[in-house]
């Protein structure tokens, strides 16, 4: 039985612990160098930070992901530097690109872990160099030492805005500003259910506290208005603080981010359905509780099948495993399912009070000026977008597809991975209609970009 | 269940529908065109663009003639140039017998004034010098050019509801009848009752057919197409060559769009996908072609639905089996270009009984014997 | 944009060029953090806004930080490690 796990996240290492306990030597596929996803991801070598400074209080869950991924490389094939690019789920096959060459890699079963990115609302100055997302001024630090720019402000809402203002406070480069578009009484109101959160919950208090603490300046129930600059530098940034005032603060670099999307391309790819999630309003794969699909031999884990976070991913890979090792007519252990199972029931209830305490600014997106850049790769403004939720000569798109069809935003680079949840927003609010009702922009081959020149020199792989 | 009377019931709303939708409506004919989806999204919308009279089945050269009348005042007719652009359409030989085809193509166009020039090694490598060395001669049909598909049939289809047409998006035909004077076509959302039913079904053209016992060999056609990052623009012509196993064209954006082999499909979903392996084929071919765009990335792929007829022209023209149903159908990859004449031709059999334009070897008789020809008024 | 260096910060240097302009970055930064912590101040522009960008993601997802590297062909700045003696162009 030829298994092969598509990431090599918290998700993806659990799930390959269990597959390789099992007795499997699956093929093991990670498009990064080396695999601890992007929450856990390493520095490169020579680079000398600990645990407990990449980490903080997370260091004991990243340090035991990491030996569990150094122990298994070995036990799988591990194929780092590899991006899977397509999947035909018909004849089972993964398409892969790996230094210049392709190659086409056959399975029986397979199970994607393919993670998540930064969910972002575009607002007028995004585009200029000095903008990042709050995940990539994360990765920035975490993977390279730097900082974003000498005075950094953090915009947005979730987690990891306050997480990234405490990283980049212990790292000696307080934030200028957090400007949190979730209100604190907000905020507030749903301190309660998340209780149940524990660790979780604590530490995120813990974060929200010491960087208050450290006199950063802290905005909360804002609205981002527009990053001003010029050529490649950022200047200021300008916003509407709670209670109505415009206030500027000045700044060389800008991270902004509003939750995570999952990066469900290849799930798209191989055909598994997807719905719109109200709690975290974003369109998800549908999976099964333990990670199987409705199609035959695919399985999701983590957070690209659904935003619930780095352990519930640890723990939903492992259930995913063992759900395809029982679909394989192996005995799998009964007790650890029933605790997995027990586990991430309770965590996906955290995750969705969670998504509420924080939610999406739906209209922020929906009020975004007319000539604001919504798709960053085909430079499509917003103003481009509504014109064909309105009477162009096409006649009216009636749905995202047809709005990319007729306007070309998404069709670039990206694929629409960044513009895609403003988009939608804004083409709701042109056409009148739910933003669940307009649709999500379908995934296409390639998952990223591959060159053409890769196609000369293909690699013969079983 | 609605009932809706109409003249003329239109199935399938890709260019040959709308635009048939369309020019009925120019004349005050009421019609209802019915979509199983959103108009233009099978091959129609999501083909490669090209808009070619050269290469040409002979038979299809004086309807492509007609469509390039009609492509030329787009603007006038539906408010759009769906980004047609007259870029010259260059098809390239690699081998001596390729050029032989080329050649031999020249008085193909001759006897139907078709615009064509023959272009030797040494000018072709001078003109077009990021030409691989693989290329030996070319012929360039100066008027020739390309669109961008996702544009042209809805903007078809608004400028045939502008002119008074009704065009029912996302309704499916589940059945189709003929009680000796009047069609009746049942969807979900309700019966429709005319007295010309007009079949411009793509792959689907088959099933309609079917449904008045008419069989016809129609299979689905899933051309592999994908497009590449921006890169400079230096490619003016569209690039075929002989055998068409490659194509591709440059947008003045920069993007390149490639095509090359097929697909695949299941027309009862409807769903299609291009294939890995088909795309790093046309992904090498390219490059042989031009090798300077090697170094580009491909950004995206994809795949649609058309119907493929074994001779690879399409059925135009009247049943022969039931009076007043008109089929255009089939049209095996390169309907793109003649889309807005067919809607011209089917409106004058409606309208005036008869069109200029020679249809005999478009006949659906060729694949279901000659039997008696119903009279069509 | 300029990166701002904060930890890790005794590495071997390294030397790439950018367009021709010189570099100094350390070994084990990305192609990305060599030229944003080095001066270049943007990579390559977007063409359809014809303006400046330099990445925006940094973990290969938003594709707007593709720049030539010579020997390697198109790159993700953020997805490559620099190396001495790198030749990097703007595409």
């Amino acid at each position: 039985m030829r298994t092969i796990v598509v990431g090599a996240g918290p998700a993806g290492v659990r799930a390959v612990e269990q597959l390789v306990t099992a007795g499997l030597r699956p093929v093991w596929i990670d498009e990064a160098p080396d695999g601890g996803g992007r929450i856990y991801q390493r520095p490169p070598l020579g680079l000398t930070r600990d645990h407990r400074q990449l980490y903080g209080m997370e260091a004991g869950r990243a340090r035991a992901v990491h030996d569990t991924l150094d122990a298994l490389k070995s036990r799988t094939d591990w194929r780092p530097n590899t991006l899977v690019w397509h999947i035909d789920p018909h004849n089972r096959t993964l398409e892969t690109l790996c230094a210049g060459q392709q190659a086409t890699l056959t399975y029986d079963n397979a199970i994607l872990c393919t993670g998540a990115m930064d969910r972002v609302i575009p607002l007028p100055g995004w585009t200029r160099p000095g903008v990042t997302t709050l995940g990539g001024a994360q990765i920035a630090l975490k993977a390279q030492g730097c900082a974003i720019g000498q005075h950094v402000a953090l915009v947005g809402t979730g987690p990891l805005l306050w997480l990234l203002a405490y990283q980049y406070l212990k790292n000696g480069a307080r934030p200028v500003a957090v400007i949190d578009t979730t209100s604190f009484a907000h905020k507030a109101r749903h301190a309660a259910a998340l209780l149940p959160g524990g660790t979780v919950f604590w530490k995120g208090l813990w974060y929200m506290a010491a960087v208050r603490a450290a006199g950063t300046p802290v905005f909360e129930g804002a609205r981002p208005v527009a990053i001003t600059g010029s050529g490649d530098e950022v200047k200021a940034i300008t916003f509407k603080t709670a209670s109505g005032a415009t206030r500027q603060i000045t700044c060389d670099a800008v991270a902004l981010g509003w939750g995570l999307k999952p990066e469900a391309q290849l799930a798209d790819l191989a055909g598994v359905p997807f719905h719109f999630d109200e709690p975290q309003h974003n369109w998800v794969p549908e999976k099964d509780a333990t990670g199987r699909t409705k199609v035959p031999a695919i399985y999701l884990a983590g957070d690209g099948a659904g935003i619930a976070g780095a352990d519930a991913a640890e723990m939903a890979g492992a259930r995913a495993a063992l759900a395809l090792l029982e679909d394989a007519g192996r005995t799998v252990p009964g007790p650890l399912t029933a605790t997995l199972d027990g586990a991430l029931a309770r965590l996906s209830g955290f995750r969705a009070t969670l998504e509420r305490a924080f939610p999406f600014p739906a209209d922020l997106a929906r009020a975004m000026p007319d000539d604001t850049l919504v798709c960053r790769c085909e430079a499509i403004s917003a103003g481009d977008l509504r014109a064909v939720g309105g009477r162009p000569a096409t006649g009216a798109a009636p749905e995202l597809n047809r709005a990319k069809a007729f306007t070309r935003l998404g069709m670039g680079r990206c694929q629409g991975r960044v513009c895609g949840p403003a988009g939608a927003e804004i083409l709701a609010t042109a056409l009148g209609r739910d933003v669940a009702a307009i649709g999500r922009l379908r995934g296409q081959p390639p998952v990223k970009p591959v060159p053409l020149a890769s196609a000369t020199v293909q690699e013969a792989a079983e | 269940m609605s009932l809706t009377e109409t003249q003329v019931l239109i199935i399938g709303a890709g260019g040959a529908g709308t635009s048939a939708a369309l020019h009925l409506a120019q004349r005050n004919i009421p019609c209802v065109l019915l979509e199983r989806g959103l108009v233009g999204g099978q091959a129609s919308g999501v083909n490669y663009g090209g808009v070619r009279q050269q290469g040409r089945h002979p038979a299809e050269l004086p309807i492509a003639r007609r469509a390039m009348t009609l492509w030329q005042r787009l603007t006038e007719i539906v408010g759009t140039d769906a980004e047609f652009t007259v870029s010259g359409h260059l098809k390239l030989a690699r081998t001596l017998e390729e050029e032989a085809e080329l050649v031999a193509y020249l008085d193909v166009a001759r006897e139907h004034d078709l615009p064509l020039r023959l272009v030797g090694r040494n000018a072709l490598h001078e003109d077009y010098p990021w030409l691989g060395p693989k290329v030996i001669a070319g012929s360039l049909a100066p008027e020739d050019g390309a669109a961008n598909p996702r544009l042209l049939v809805p903007a078809l289809a608004r400028a045939a509801r502008d002119a008074g047409a009704d065009i029912r998006e996302n309704t499916r035909a589940r059945a189709l009848r003929f009680d000796g004077e009047m069609f009746e076509v049942e969807t979900e959302y309700g019966l429709y009752r005319a007295r010309w039913l007009l079949n411009t079904a793509g792959f689907w053209g088959g099933a309609v057919a079917e449904a008045f016992g008419e069989s016809v060999p129609v299979s689905p056609l899933n051309p592999n197409m994908m497009v590449t990052e921006p890169m400079r623009y230096f490619i003016q012509p569209n690039l075929g060559v002989v055998g068409g196993n490659v194509y591709l064209r440059q947008i003045p954006r920069g993007n390149i769009i490639i095509g090359g082999g097929y697909g695949v499909s299941d027309p009862a979903v409807p769903w299609s996908r291009p294939r890995a392996d088909e795309t790093r084929a046309a992904m090498a071919l390219a490059a042989e072609l031009v090798p300077e765009i090697a170094g580009a990335c491909v950004i995206r792929s994809w795949s649609g639905i058309d119907g493929q007829m074994p001779d690879h022209i399409p059925v135009i023209g009247p049943s022969r089996t039931t009076p007043c149903l008109l089929h255009a159908f089939g049209f095996s990859g390169h309907g793109f270009q003649l889309g807005p004449a067919i809607g011209a031709i089917l409106s004058e059999l409606v309208a005036d009984g008869h069109t200029d334009v020679p249809l005999e070897a478009f006949d659906i008789a060729r694949w279901t014997g000659p039997a008696e020809r119903p009279d069509h008024p | 944009m300029r990166l701002k260096r904060l930890r890790d910060l005794d590495r071997p240097q390294i030397n790439l060029t950018l367009d021709s302009t010189p570099v100094q970055a350390l070994t084990g930064d990305t192609v990305l953090t060599a030229l944003l912590a080095g001066g270049a101040g943007a990579l390559s522009p977007n063409i359809f806004a014809q303006e400046p960008r330099a990445g925006f993601c940094h973990m290969a997802a938003c594709q707007d930080c593709w720049v030539m590297v010579e020997g390697l062909g198109r790159v993700r700045a953020c997805a490559t490690q620099a190396a001495d003696g790198m030749v990097v162009r703007r595409l």
